[in-house]
């Protein structure tokens, strides 16, 4: 019991927050009754087939989808009854990599990097900073050479890197991440994956992460990015520390929540099914 | 019982939001005026070639067809004023609003249903801009500014090509007698008729093909429906509304 003020604080403070969150399109229900809450530092998984909510859930989270019932906190603030221009400001705080890639196909990769810290006006970005900026989150991703290309130009492992760069450029406390590898051959997978993990760990970004790669799970669960080495290392205690959580969505509902052994230890069969992919 | 009602009346609804939020961020900051420039110079410059040519063809096969009618009454020096008033009234802005809901309208909704789908108007949402206030206003101010101006030229073309037709072609009437019965047979109903349609009329395309774009849906294949559908809309909607602003000015 005497955990419980600073646990009420935490949870006061919470990145994200989403309380009985319905979605509906039409007579389709795309989120129905989900639950959810992310910690400073946390990272959680969300597995799930085509179709089951993942994206849907994600921009629900970001407030670009409202919901038609339950709540969303972000940072402890309600977004249900926000303008968008106080959204703005929150947005502002996080970062996210969409399934489609979203890059402006009419700007050139460094004024797609440099889009959120331009127009953003919370961040109050200088722009005598806005070019090392840029540079530096190109960096991250190494490809600090393709300023002045255009995403057409790019391949698809490219395009994802620019993608991951721009929702970083910002320095945001909460990072969401739609399915990053998502028809990447395995090798460009990896190096994304790796980006993701040095992400959280050189900044300690709060992730969130939706695939239906259980690989891309297990490593964010078991690694972590070594910045001394420049490359992932697996984790001491097990993983313990990376505090990472995974969901499995099935039709719109959280079907499981739990720890990594918890979800390879699931015998329900949808949910295995997750789980086992690594063998295959 | 009504669900059948429930598409149709969604879509009427998010139109009017829409529309609604595009003309409220005409007087909001912050304005892209150079998305405004951008717009005005795709759909002003870019259909001045086809305006140009359709309007004088237009004024051209007015008189053709006129010309023996006129003759029947022994009225053919009258040419001028026929072809003033038919094209200034309503071909002259039908026409070239149903030419430009073809040209632009179909070229909004693809662009933006593009954009839709690749997510790129959720980035836009998600990295501090609003969406609106960035395509569809800059949209809707360009083809307001310029659908005008291009009907003026267009209007003009056609006394050119019913000129040639009528005084160098078919020789109805003397040049200077085409133009005075031209400019005679205009009161000022038929100039503010001529102008508040295209004005009217390109609200309709901006916002239809926006819209149509905004809410694509579907991947690829969305924005090939978007497209079309935007197209099919507009055209449908100025020839009812030219029905219906006539009709308010002959009551006047
Ligand atoms: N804008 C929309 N309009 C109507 N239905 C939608 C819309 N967006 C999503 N849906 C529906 O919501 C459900 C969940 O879609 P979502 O995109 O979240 O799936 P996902 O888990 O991300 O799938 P994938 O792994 O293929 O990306 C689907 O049934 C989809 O058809
Ligand atoms: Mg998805």
């Amino acid at each position: 019991m005497a955990a419980a003020p600073s646990a009420t604080a935490a949870l006061a403070d919470a990145p994200l927050r989403m309380q009985a969150v319905t979605v509906r399109f039409g007579a389709a229900t795309a989120l129905d009754q989900v639950s959810l809450t992310l910690q400073r530092g946390e990272t959680v998984i969300i597995l799930g087939a085509a179709g089951s909510g993942k994206t849907v859930l994600l921009k629900t989270a970001l407030a670009l989808i409202h919901p038609d019932e339950g709540r969303v906190l972000l940072f402890g603030e309600d977004t249900s009854r926000m303008k968008e221009s106080a959204l703005f400001e929150l947005r502002s705080r996080m970062g996210i990599l969409f399934q489609e890639g979203g890059l402006f196909d009419s700007l050139t990769i460094e004024e797609n990097v440099a889009y959120p810290l331009r127009n953003q006006k919370s961040l109050r970005c200088p722009d005598a900073d806005l070019r090392t900026r840029v540079e530096e989150a190109l960096n991250f991703v190494e490809l600090g050479h393709t300023l002045e290309k255009v995403p057409t130009e790019l391949s698809g492992g490219m395009r994802r890197r620019v993608g991951i760069a721009r929702a970083v450029v910002t320095r945001p406390e909460l990072v969401l991440y739609d399915s990053p590898t998502a028809g990447l051959d395995p090798i460009t997978a990896n190096n994304i994956m790796t980006l993701i993990a040095k992400e959280r760990d050189t900044r300690g970004t709060t992730t969130a992460l939706a695939t239906h790669r259980y690989q891309d799970g297990h490593l964010l669960a078991n690694y972590r990015y070594n910045a001394n080495t420049g490359r992932l290392e697996a984790a001491p205690n097990g993983g313990q520390d990376l505090r990472t959580r995974f969901l499995v969505m099935g039709d719109g509902r959280i079907v499981f929540e739990g720890t990594q052994d918890e979800l390879e230890a699931s015998t329900d069969g949808y949910v295995s099914k997750f789980a086992k992919r690594l063998t295959e | 019982m009504f669900d059948f009602l429930k598409g149709p009346i969604y879509t009427v609804q998010t139109f009017y939001s829409l529309a609604g939020r595009a003309l409220a961020n005409i007087f909001k900051r912050p304005h892209y005026w150079d998305d405004v420039a951008i717009q005005m110079d795709i759909v002003g410059v870019g259909s001045l070639p086809m305006v140009l040519l359709i309007g004088l063809f237009t004024g051209a096969v007015i008189t053709l067809q006129m010309a023996r009618a006129l003759n029947q009454y022994g009225a053919s020096d009258q040419v001028g004023q026929i072809v003033s008033i038919t094209l200034i009234r309503e071909l002259g802005p039908v026409l070239t609003a149903v030419l430009i809901a073809g040209r632009n309208a179909s070229g909004m909704a693809s662009e933006l249903g593009s954009m839709k789908v690749t997510e790129q108007i959720d980035a836009m949402r998600a990295l501090g801009t609003d969406p609106v206030q960035k395509l569809v206003t800059p949209r809707l101010l360009a083809t307001t500014i310029m659908l005008p101006v291009l009907v003026i030229i267009s209007d003009f073309m056609g006394l050119i090509g019913g000129y040639f037709t009528g005084c160098v072609l078919l020789a109805l009437t003397s040049g200077s007698q085409f133009w005075n019965s031209a400019y005679r047979a205009l009161e000022i109903n038929d100039i503010a008729q001529g102008l508040i349609k295209p004005t009217v009329f390109a609200m309709v395309i901006a916002l239809v093909g926006c819209h149509y774009g905004m809410n694509t849906t579907g991947g690829t294949q969305g924005v090939g429906r978007a497209t079309t559908q935007a197209v099919v809309v507009a055209s449908v909607w100025i020839i009812i509304l030219t029905f219906f602003i006539g009709k308010f000015f002959v009551a006047l």
